[in-house]
């Protein structure tokens, strides 16, 4: 059998595999190998090469295994790659499973004492006396364990070929002004390098070289971006409980705020951040910020929205703005709080009881996790309602490589709101009466000096004047005009974004995190199979009529999401029933990020079938 | 010496035509009630509004909200020109949070029942009280669900029955402990039969700054209002007990009380308003925590319906101004105070690169 290092070896001709392999890092939580792991990607990253890097960690604080994932492509493919082409095996408890997992001709660089060798004698070796060389770095117990793991960025740095200067850049910029840890780390990595060199003789084909892919770009994970889209945005009442995989959004979020946002003057704050008893209480808080007039938003997982879910209904019915960002994690239940998923499609659209649906926006970038940030509250504002933004720990919690934000050029879209002045200008006011034939009312804040300005909100039935009803006419009047706001809906949210190949007979649908491994799947498609495809990635539901046309205009979709049930494939049929026969189901699910080669071979296998 | 404390200008004798802002008491009124003919809550509604008009508050900067329940219903009997909220069950403490950041100039008033309250509710209702969200809150507490026809709540008496005879086995929350041990600020339990401390109570209250506390037993007239109810007319009229004779000295008016040294606390509010507590029997210091929670504490011991301004701490600071946030409310900030410069997302993606 030919190994996939092999084979990419001999296509070059040279031996040697530049700037396109992963390396896989095996630790235990808690030990302090996240600051390691970020020296390694962002010294190849500082060298000009793409890198994307990806934690898989556990739901723990200390004590289990956890891995990390470094992907360098010069071909800037940032999606999970399966195969690892280079194992760092710190931690005993999986070593011999994740030596095992290894492609024959793979690297494993591991603690001499472990003994990997005897698990497998097709991949190649580097046993390294870690034990040895933390005693050398330091005369502190405590400290051995942290700086073996710098330890192992010297070593792979030696094998790799990663300049030297880049990665004690990277140190610096990782503990950054802490001259004494700094120097310690820096130490430990100058043991490592120069027992590799001196110890070791390179017999792998990996290596880096220098390219100028990354000039100008960022690294940065989703949920850090989309606090930044929302602190531009003019967020101004945040309201969270603490929930894998969304914390650091609103942990970020008060970072920035709190930097940008208090006047150097005054010392006072545009903002109010509240860390609510559940998720229950966050989105009213929300609620209540919004229906008074502030930029409100809470951000959660999937147990956050289940608790949420009779408040959203009631945003929707009384039609209120505000935010919701859902970092998607696996359910049903707790499932897998430190796993990807995107199964909170349709629980999201639909979230309540009753005829509800939400505008949900579905981010498929860091660039965009900023963006949709910006366009959720000029959506929110404009259609009075909660609006949805769809991340997952993937996007949201892993660091990726992006092209810097651009700042926003338009301005704030604050919605139909009446000052007491054009009150008194128009004479009268009705809360849900549909003035522009849009299905968007004009609503007017609480304070508002005028006696026609205050109106009841209610959750149970009620009139254009906001008065309660129970009569028939008035609950269809109403849920038919919020039916038809939402089709106005339908030509303001971001459009999909589509790559139209004329010949292709075959389209792709995807959304969010999945679109880095179908675009790399495009690519194999082509490249190896000769298939050509078209693609749309979709980015927000409600759908537009972009959507129609694809589906349309190809013989197969197949539609690629990250959960069981097929729930955009199902939501586009639901709308679609004619063209229910053309769409086919791409479903990764087991709480890994989706990769290339699942999506290609995927498709294959059912076109074979056609 | 004067006869009640409350003999004061403005407090006493006939109500004004308008109050100091030049509005009608009409101007403070809701939509009619649709609750039953004599049922408690009706009772405190008047009083809410009275209350409001007295004091002369603009009715546009008051937000009145409810959860689920008769109770809840009653936002829309009073205060035609603030706005509503009638929320979800359980659910009115986080909507008052929000609206509270959102606008803190606004005079946010909460109605709330015992099944809203204290049962679906008590996790908000238990936050809000630790968080100190200006507000007034009020519990108008009959121990029975009454839109659902007739249920036991988690406030009624151990041993009190239902019209079908089935008895309460289960031991009554008492908010108003519940309040004090939380580090509310301003905890008081009043009687919709008792229109003259309730007005007192609720002035006093929205001149408090933080969450102020109120449960009111305010009896269901339809499910809960027989003998063997501990929260009936007959019942809590014979019952009560107050602390003290309570009398409200708003901020714009002179202090023209003559009392004799020693009988009556005088409490100085945030707002420069004054409430005066004489003395009934024995001496109570509402200033006092741990001698408010021994005095609840032991009037449930003793089966006693004791009501009045049970605890009150001035100084205690409100979540809002630890804040710090702008003066202008956050709701009314604009683009150029809620979008920073470019250069500040420069500066970002230069720390990112």
């Amino acid at each position: 059998m030919k190994t996939l290092a092999a084979e990419s070896a001999s296509k070059q001709g040279t031996g040697r595999i530049v700037n396109d392999f992963s390396i896989q890092v095996g630790t235990v939580n808690g030990s302090g190998s996240q600051s390691s792991n970020n020296v390694l990607m962002r010294s190849i990253f500082q060298m000009g090469i793409p890198v994307s890097g990806k934690n898989l960690f556990p739901s723990n604080i200390a004590g289990l295994p956890t891995w990390f994932t470094i992907r360098v492509s010069k071909d800037g493919y940032i999606a999970r790659k399966r195969e690892i082409d280079i194992l760092v095996a710190m931690n005993p408890q999986t070593a011999h499973d994740d030596v095992k997992s290894l492609q024959p001709g793979a690297v494993c660089i591991s603690p001499a004492e472990m003994k990997l060798d005897l698990v497998r004698s097709d991949v190649k070796h580097y046993q390294v006396p870690f034990g040895d060389l933390a005693a050398r770095a330091t005369d502190q117990i405590k400290l051995r364990k942290l700086l073996t793991n710098m330890i192992y960025v010297g070593v792979v740095g030696q094998l790799l070929e990663i300049d030297q200067a880049e990665i004690e850049t990277a140190i610096r910029k990782q503990f950054e002004g802490k001259v004494k840890v700094i120097d310690l780390n820096l130490n430990a990595v100058k043991i490592g390098r120069d027992w590799a060199k001196e110890s070791l003789k390179k017999e792998d084909p990996y290596y880096v070289e220098k390219m100028d892919k990354t000039a100008g770009k960022i690294i940065i994970d989703g949920n850090a971006a989309a606090a930044i889209g929302c602190m531009f945005a003019g967020a101004s009442v945040v309201t969270w409980y603490p929930i894998t995989p969304s914390s650091s959004l609103c942990e970020t979020l008060i970072d920035y705020l709190k930097q940008y946002r208090i006047d150097k003057k005054t010392g006072k704050a545009s903002f109010a951040v509240i860390q609510a008893e559940d998720e229950l209480a966050a989105v009213g808080m929300a609620l209540g910020a919004g229906w008074a007039g502030a930029r409100s938003m809470t951000s959660t997982s999937g147990p956050g929205i289940s608790l949420m879910a009779e408040f959203v209904g009631y945003g929707y019915f009384t039609e209120i703005p505000t935010v919701i960002f859902d970092i998607q994690r696996v359910g049903p239940s707790t499932g897998m709080p430190t796993r990807t998923s995107q199964a909170d499609l349709l629980p999201a659209y639909f979230l309540s009881h009753g005829d509800t649906k939400h505008i949900t926006l579905l981010p498929g970038s860091v660039e965009e996790c900023y963006e949709m940030a910006g366009a959720a509250f000029d959506l929110a504002d404009r259609f009075q309602t909660p609006v949805f933004v769809l991340s997952d720990l993937d996007l949201g919690m892993n660091n990726w490589m992006a092209d810097q934000f651009t700042y926003p050029e338009k301005p704030f879209d604050r919605g139909k709101v009446l000052t007491a002045e054009q009150i008194e200008k128009i004479g009268k006011f009705e809360r849900y009466r549909d003035v522009d034939g849009d299905g968007i009312c004009y609503r007017t804040l609480p304070g508002t000096n005028h006696p026609l300005a205050a109106y009841f909100t209610r959750g149970s039935g009620h009139n254009e004047k906001a008065g309660y009803t129970e009569r028939p006419e008035d609950y269809l009047n109403l849920m038919d005009r919020l039916n038809k706001k939402f089709d106005t809906a339908r030509s303001y949210v971001p459009k999909p974004a589509v790559d139209r190949n004329p010949t292709a007979k075959i389209g792709i649908v995807a959304f969010g995190s999945s679109h880095f491994a179908v675009e790399e799947s495009r690519d194999q498609l082509r490249d190896e199979e000769k298939v050509a495809t078209s693609y749309l990635r979709l980015r927000a539901l409600p759908f537009s009529d972009e959507l129609r046309k694809f589906v349309e205009t190809h013989d197969r979709v197949y539609v690629v999401e990250q959960n069981r049930d097929a729930q955009l494939r199902d939501l586009i049929r639901l709308e679609m029933p004619d063209l229910a026969m053309k769409l086919m189901s791409v479903k990764h699910y087991n709480g890994l990020p989706i990769d290339a080669r699942f999506v290609t071979d995927a498709i294959l296998e059912q076109e074979r079938k056609a | 010496m004067v006869d009640s404390v409350t003999a004061t200008k403005g407090t006493a004798g006939p109500t004004p035509a308008t109050n100091r802002i030049g509005l009608t008491l009409a101007d403070y009124k809701g939509s009619p009630s649709t609750l039953c003919d004599g049922c408690g809550h009706d009772a405190i509604t008047s009083q809410i509004i009275k209350a409001f008009f007295e004091l002369g508050v603009e009715p546009h900067m008051v937000a009145k909200l409810s959860g689920i329940g008769c109770s809840s219903k009653t936002p829309a009997y009073f205060l035609n020109r603030a706005h509503g909220f009638n929320s979800t069950h359980g659910r009115m403490p986080s909507i008052a949070t929000g609206v509270g950041m959102a606008n803190s100039q606004l005079i946010q008033i909460g109605v709330s029942g015992d099944g809203d309250s204290a049962s679906i509710g008590m996790g908000q209702l238990v936050h809000i009280l630790r968080r100190n969200i200006p507000m007034v809150y009020v519990v108008e507490n009959n121990g029975v669900y009454g839109l659902t026809k007739g249920q036991f709540s988690a406030t009624a008496d151990l041993g009190s029955k239902l019209k079908s005879g089935v008895m309460n086995d289960l031991p009554p929350i008492d908010l108003c402990g519940l309040a004090v041990e939380l580090g509310c600020a301003f905890v008081a339990r009043s009687f919709a039969g008792d229109p003259k401390q309730l007005v007192s109570l609720l002035k006093a209250a929205i001149s408090h700054k933080g969450t102020a506390f109120l449960d009111v037993i305010s009896p269901c007239v339809t499910f809960n209002n027989h003998d063997g109810s501990t929260k009936s007319y007959k019942y809590a009229k014979e019952a009560e007990t107050p602390l003290h004779e309570i009398g409200y000295v708003p901020f714009f008016e002179q202090i023209a009380v003559d009392y004799e040294p020693g009988s009556v606390t005088e409490v100085k509010m945030h707002d420069g308003s004054h409430v005066f507590l004489k003395k009934l029997h024995g001496d109570y210091d509402p200033t006092d925590r741990l001698n408010a929670h021994t005095t609840i504490f032991k009037a449930n011991q003793d089966k006693q319906f004791l009501t009045g301004l049970l605890y009150i701490d001035e100084k205690k600071p409100d979540f809002t101004s630890q804040l710090n946030l702008t003066d202008q409310p956050l709701a009314l900030l604009k683009e150029d105070s809620l979008r920073p410069p470019k250069e500040a997302l420069d500066e970002i993606m230069q720390s990112l690169m």
